[in-house]
């Protein structure tokens, strides 16, 4: 069992003529949180997608555990993708089920589990995030931030072995966002999990992280430990640690020049 | 200008049938490999419910009306001719082998299929069907071959549902308001449909439709631009393309059916 749990090699995607990725590398440590964090719009999610299968690169490898997973077949990459487990931005929870039976879905897909051990171990990842008492609510009744911590138990239901966050922290109070903090790390530390956590909240990521890549301009700019991170000369990387919004890295999406446009308002 | 036109046309043509291949490919991967029964049963008695007993209404109130309006225009061209008396083998035939049918699709569509291309639209746009892709569940097998089944099941019985009905309202308008012998009504009918020529004929039509609509609400739910926009004029192409296809559909089984 190699230490690497997820391997991209030169990678390069693209959504029609936009290039998102140009010939990007990096490693997930098995048993390790990793974070990635980048600007908005860099192309998070869709890395997660990338690993996940969802989506194919134009070039590069992808692989999770040994197997690359742009190159499988569909039975092999839904085998694949028991062992891992993703937290959607939106949450996507099913909106025709309660929240126990959204959590209680992957369990009931792939197990057999009786009912009444379905019941406990619902409960318990509900527990974990605090959601308990909201089992027979529906997801329209919840709050966005209650909505996606209801799908990060769901996400935790089968114990997988990688679990990528998707913005965990986002619309979170601070006793909440505290709580996920916690949790990340403890399911890390305790099921050995591997967790891949995207995310903006440099204090809190920073916090958990064992290892840290910070991708932008659709490559990685730096990576690293938090302290070598926060040690880098690289002013890319002191920006967007101390959140300045415009340095080396862009705030705004690629457009004309201002002036020009606000001279020329019709085209 | 000429080319320019042939262009536009040959690039839709081959948009159409790219379309096609893919919701083709789509419907095959839902349909084959093994079913599971005991996860797959009350899958689909769920959807036979939101499908079919649920559509059963507009088709109760459809039929009856039709059956009525039906045996009120016969009446009244029938009469002209001293046969009344064939008014219930007008007001049967003409339900089951078009009417039936193809008012059935055409008010499933638009009950049903725009139903469901709107609920699977919006989970596409609210990533559930990513979702459970990435949980290691097809959701073809999950959520696209339930509908389909429940849809092909539940359709040719609301047809018959809908002739049924409509005979009734032919009866209650041809015999117990404009006065036609009530035994007449029935024997005469016995007499001129024919099982296989009529009943299973309006049945093979009503399947056939069944899977047109259920196909194309299917896939334009599942093709859906995941957008509030998208999911609007997906349903809308829904309702348009399945009853435009479906009677052209009629017509041409139509012709094979009765034309020789
Ligand atoms: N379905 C799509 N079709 C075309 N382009 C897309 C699509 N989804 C995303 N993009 C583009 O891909 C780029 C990356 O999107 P992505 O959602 O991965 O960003 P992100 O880094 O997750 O941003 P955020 O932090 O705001 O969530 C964006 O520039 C976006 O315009
Ligand atoms: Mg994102």
């Amino acid at each position: 069992m190699s230490d690497i749990m997820v391997d991209i090699q030169h990678l390069s995607f693209s959504r029609g003529k936009n290039l998102i990725y140009d010939d990007m590398s990096m490693q997930v440590r098995r048993g390790k949180v990793t974070a990635i964090m980048g600007p908005s719009g860099i192309g998070k999610t869709t890395l997660l997608k990338l690993i996940g299968g969802q989506l194919k690169p134009s070039q590069g490898h992808i692989l999770f555990d040994g197997q690359d997973i742009p190159a499988l077949s569909r039975a092999d990459l839904y085998q694949a993708r028991k062992k891992m487990s993703m937290l959607f931005q939106s949450g996507a929870l099913f909106t025709e089920m309660s929240v126990f039976d959204n959590v209680a879905f992957p369990i009931r897909e792939h197990t057999r589990l009786s009912e009444s051990l379905i019941n406990i171990i619902v409960l318990m990842k509900l527990e974990s995030v605090g959601l308990r008492g909201a089992r027979d609510l529906m997801p329209a009744e919840l709050s966005g931030g209650m909505a996606r911590r209801a799908a990060l138990a769901r996400a935790i239901a089968l114990d997988p072995e990688l679990i990528m966050y998707d913005e965990p922290f986002a619309g979170q109070d601070p006793i909440s966002m505290g709580v996920i903090v916690r949790l990340i790390k403890e399911l890390n530390n305790a099921l050995g999990l591997t967790s891949i956590v995207v995310s903006h909240d440099v204090t809190e990521v920073m916090s958990i992280a064992d290892y840290v890549y910070l991708v932008a301009e659709k490559k990685v700019i730096g990576h690293g430990t938090p302290e070598q991170l926060r040690q880098d000369k690289s002013a890319l990387v002191q920006q967007f640690l101390l959140g300045e919004a415009d340095g080396a890295v862009p705030f705004h999406y690629k457009a004309a020049a201002y002036e020009d446009e606000l001279m020329e308002p019709r085209r | 200008m000429i080319t320019e036109k042939l262009q536009n046309l040959g690039r839709s043509t081959i948009d159409n049938l790219a379309g096609f291949g893919r919701s083709g490919v789509m419907l095959f991967g839902a349909l084959v490999g093994k079913p599971n029964f005991r996860k797959g049963w009350p899958l689909l008695v769920k959807q036979l419910y939101v499908i079919g007993v649920l559509s059963l209404l507009i088709i109760l109130v459809s039929g009856l009306f039709i059956g009525m309006v039906l045996a009120l225009q016969g009446y009244t061209v029938l009469v002209k001719f001293g046969a009344e008396g064939m008014l219930g083998p007008l007001v049967a035939l003409s339900l089951l082998r078009e009417l039936g049918p193809v008012v059935t699709a055409l008010l499933f569509a638009g009950r049903a299929g725009s139903a469901l291309t709107a609920e699977i639209g919006l989970m596409k746009a609210t990533e559930q069907l990513s979702g459970m892709e990435m949980m290691a569940v097809d959701p073809l097998r999950r959520i696209i071959a339930p509908r389909f089944w429940a849809g092909v099941i539940s359709m040719p019985l609301l047809a018959m549902v809908f002739t049924a009905v409509g005979i009734l309202g032919g009866h209650l308008i041809g015999v117990n308001w404009l006065g036609v012998d009530g035994g007449s009504y029935w024997s005469t009918m016995q007499a001129n449909v024919d099982l296989y020529q009529d009943v299973v004929n309006g049945l093979i039509k009503s399947v056939v439709f069944a899977v047109i609509v259920i196909w194309i609400a299917l896939h334009k739910g599942f093709d859906a631009v995941p957008t509030s926009e998208g999911i609007s004029r997906a349903t809308t192409q829904t309702v348009v393309t399945a009853s435009l296809t479906v009677l052209g559909f009629d017509f041409i089984l139509t012709a094979l059916m009765f034309g020789g």
